[in-house]
């Protein structure tokens, strides 16, 4: 299993170890330059962009900016890309980024094709890659490294893993943890698509073993069967530490697609109902309410103590 | 996007999987040519992009010219899981020995196409007998595999020959049109021992739309979701009196939720995307303007670096403009609260520090 710690940071006595280099695919344009300052702003290191046609340049007078990811990965030795093309470069940038040796892409882009997805993870799987996303806020270890797009505002450092299948979500849900003193060791998004690079269980396997682990929170919405199958794992794998899970979407009608290409609800497939019937089979009580997350997490800590 | 019955049988047809004769109506005038044309006796079908038709009576046996005058109009004029009628197809009644079900969608979790096959077809999915399923990875299914799934349905000779064919024409319309899921339920043997396709299914990958114009027109957009997709909005009509604006697809559906926790009910949700702006939420306000149902409108923005100053400045400029008229509860998550909460004295906007706060005046609002 993918030792994301080890990506993210490093190991102790590492030249780089908590300085991980980055790269930005799209770093010129719009959205990739903003997100590009707000992660230098962080403390991210970012070693190098990405734009075909802009080599030479530098971004904001120091970033170096190459024509492809292969020359980008031979400068730096990066291991980690942020992809903010658009979603009918995705493919393209995600294929570039793996052949040059990327070993943790997140994917920003919302409205890939399923079919693009799928055959990235198909190169991704060969190169011993991981992909997070697509249609996902990012990845980041609060007050030390941010990935993606989040604000920095409701994160702060400790010991709460929180796994999202929302952006905004996450952000309120951190939030609201930390506001009741839970800090997060880790947040991952894994992203609104039908097909996500890393799957809940995916995630959850890349937290579950982290030594001073307090709590772990799954944000999870309608569509798909990603939080049954986490459920199942849970149980499976006898994890005890405390859990508490949100689904967003027990209003919503049958067979309309909400906002996010997964959130749909096809027959009984998909629906809040199971979700939250399996949770609960896996002693994972679900909040109502985002604001209810914390009050429940406090709970099961004290029941487990 | 689902298209309708017809619509994906047109599609079958034009990769050869056996069809019916049918012919699809808007109102009864063509409807009577069609009769004539197909001749007794034909089933009506409701085309609404919605399952569970036959139950709801969308499906009706017509055997002459008295129960045509009667059952076209019936049928025409159901609502089914608050679907209309888009159009009515005339199909041949059809001699039937056995009915199969067979399918090809994309497996979320397994991250391929898969396929599920059963001779127990008829019925919707979730009471489907015996189901066969099989992964098939990312191309077409191979001969090999389609000989195991025709086995294992326990077919022979000209019944395994017909089901082998139509899963591999299948599977190629499936890939070439990048669709989520494909289904003919049910497959029928007919009395000649031919396989025929007697309803389709076809649910497409929204994403891929600009990779096929050709499918372009099955869109069906209302002038108001056209006009959301143009502003990068996402928005679902619902039949409540309280619209429900957010950012983040997530957090407008918890907010849908709650909403209907306090015993709200939701008229739509709208999807700003990421960011709020002015422009977005002005945009947001006169798209909900047009939706008459609306008494009150709910909004919920997590700001991480959104100026809530900016979101207030667009609700005092919708009220200038007289683009709403509606009372407008929030909550503002963001910068500048203090400041925003000011701008909004004495305005129809109430802002609120907390979501539940925002939803139960909204809630005893619209009562009044």
């Amino acid at each position: 299993m993918t030792d994301i710690f080890a990506l993210l940071k490093g190991n102790p006595g590492d030249p780089d170890f908590e300085k991980k280099g980055v790269i930005v695919q799209g770093i010129t344009g719009a959205y990739g330059s903003l997100h590009a300052r707000n992660m230098i702003a962080y403390g991210t290191n970012v070693v190098a962009g990405v734009t075909p046609g802009k080599g030479g340049q530098k971004f904001e007078d120091k970033v170096p900016i190459y024509n492809t990811m292969k020359e980008a990965v031979d400068a730096t030795n990066a291991k980690i890309s942020i992809v903010f093309v658009p979603a009918k470069f995705f493919l393209g940038a995600a294929k570039d980024a793996l052949e040059a040796g990327i070993k943790l892409l997140v994917a920003i882009p919302e409205h890939v094709p399923v079919r693009d997805t799928m055959e990235a993870l198909e190169l991704a799987k060969q190169k011993d890659a991981v992909i997070i996303g697509p249609n996902t806020p990012g990845i980041m270890i609060p007050e030390l490294i941010k990935i993606g797009i989040m604000p920095p505002m409701p994160f702060k450092a400790g010991k709460i893993a929180v796994l999202s299948k929302s952006g905004t979500l996450l952000y309120e849900i951190s939030d609201a943890l930390t506001n009741s003193g839970f800090g997060q060791s880790i947040t991952i998004g894994i992203g609104g698509d039908p097909v996500n690079g890393t799957r809940l269980i995916d995630a959850f396997e890349m937290v579950k073993d982290i030594p001073d682990l307090e709590g772990m929170v799954v944000v999870g919405e309608i569509g798909g069967d990603s939080e049954e199958m986490l459920a199942q794992r849970i149980i499976d794998s006898g994890f005890n530490k405390p859990t508490v899970a949100y689904i967003a979407g027990r209003a919503a009608p049958k067979e309309k697609r909400m906002g996010h290409a997964g959130a749909i609800v096809m027959g009984t497939y998909g629906s809040a109902e199971s979700k939250v019937s399996m949770f609960n089979k896996a002693n994972i009580p679900v909040a109502k309410r985002p604001a209810e997350v914390p009050v429940l997490l406090a709970g099961k800590m004290e029941k487990s103590d | 996007m689902q298209l309708l019955e017809f619509q994906a049988k047109e599609l079958f047809r034009e990769y050869g999987i056996n069809l019916l004769n049918s012919i699809s109506s808007t109102n009864i005038e063509e409807g009577r040519k069609h009769a004539k044309e197909l001749g007794y006796p034909f089933v009506i079908k409701i085309q609404v992009p919605v399952g569970g038709r036959g139950k709801a009576g969308g499906i009706q046996k017509c055997q002459n010219d008295d129960e045509f005058e009667i059952k076209y109009p019936q049928v025409m004029d159901l609502t089914i899981k608050g679907e209309k009628a888009r159009a009515i197809l005339l199909e041949k009644m059809a001699d039937i020995k056995k009915e199969l079900y067979l399918s090809i969608f994309l497996n979320r979790s397994k991250r391929c196409y898969t396929i599920i096959a059963s001779a127990e077809g008829g019925v919707e999915i979730e009471s489907v007998k015996n189901q066969i399923i099989k992964e098939i990875g990312l191309g077409e299914v191979s001969d090999e595999v389609a000989q195991e799934v025709a086995k294992e349905m326990g077919l022979e000779g000209k019944h395994a020959e017909g089901v082998i064919d139509t899963l591999k024409k299948l599977s190629k319309l499936t890939i070439e049109k990048e669709a989520e899921l494909v289904e003919i339920n049910p497959l029928a043997i007919m009395q000649d021992d031919t396989i025929m396709a007697l309803d389709g299914k076809f649910v497409t990958d929204d994403n891929s739309n600009f990779r096929h114009p050709e499918l372009e027109k099955y869109q069906e957009k209302s002038a108001i979701e056209e006009q959301a997709e143009k502003s990068g909005f996402s928005l679902v009509e619902l039949d409540g009196d309280i619209a429900v604006v957010g950012n983040g697809a997530g957090l407008v559906m918890s907010t849908l939720d709650m909403l209907s926790d306090n015993g709200g009910k939701p008229a739509c949700f709208l999807d700003v995307g990421g960011g709020a702006t002015t422009e977005s939420v002005y945009e947001a306000l006169t798209l909900i303007s047009k939706l008459d149902r609306v008494k009150g409108i709910l909004v919920n923005l997590y700001g991480g670096i959104v100026k809530t100053t900016v979101v207030a400045e667009a609700f005092l400029k919708a009220y200038e403009d007289n683009v709403i008229d509606l009372p407008v509860f929030s909550r503002l998550k963001g910068t500048e609260s203090e400041k925003a909460t000011e701008m909004l004295q004495g305005s129809r906007t109430k802002i609120f520090s907390t979501v539940e706060e925002a939803i139960n005046a909204a809630v005893m609002g619209v009562k009044k």
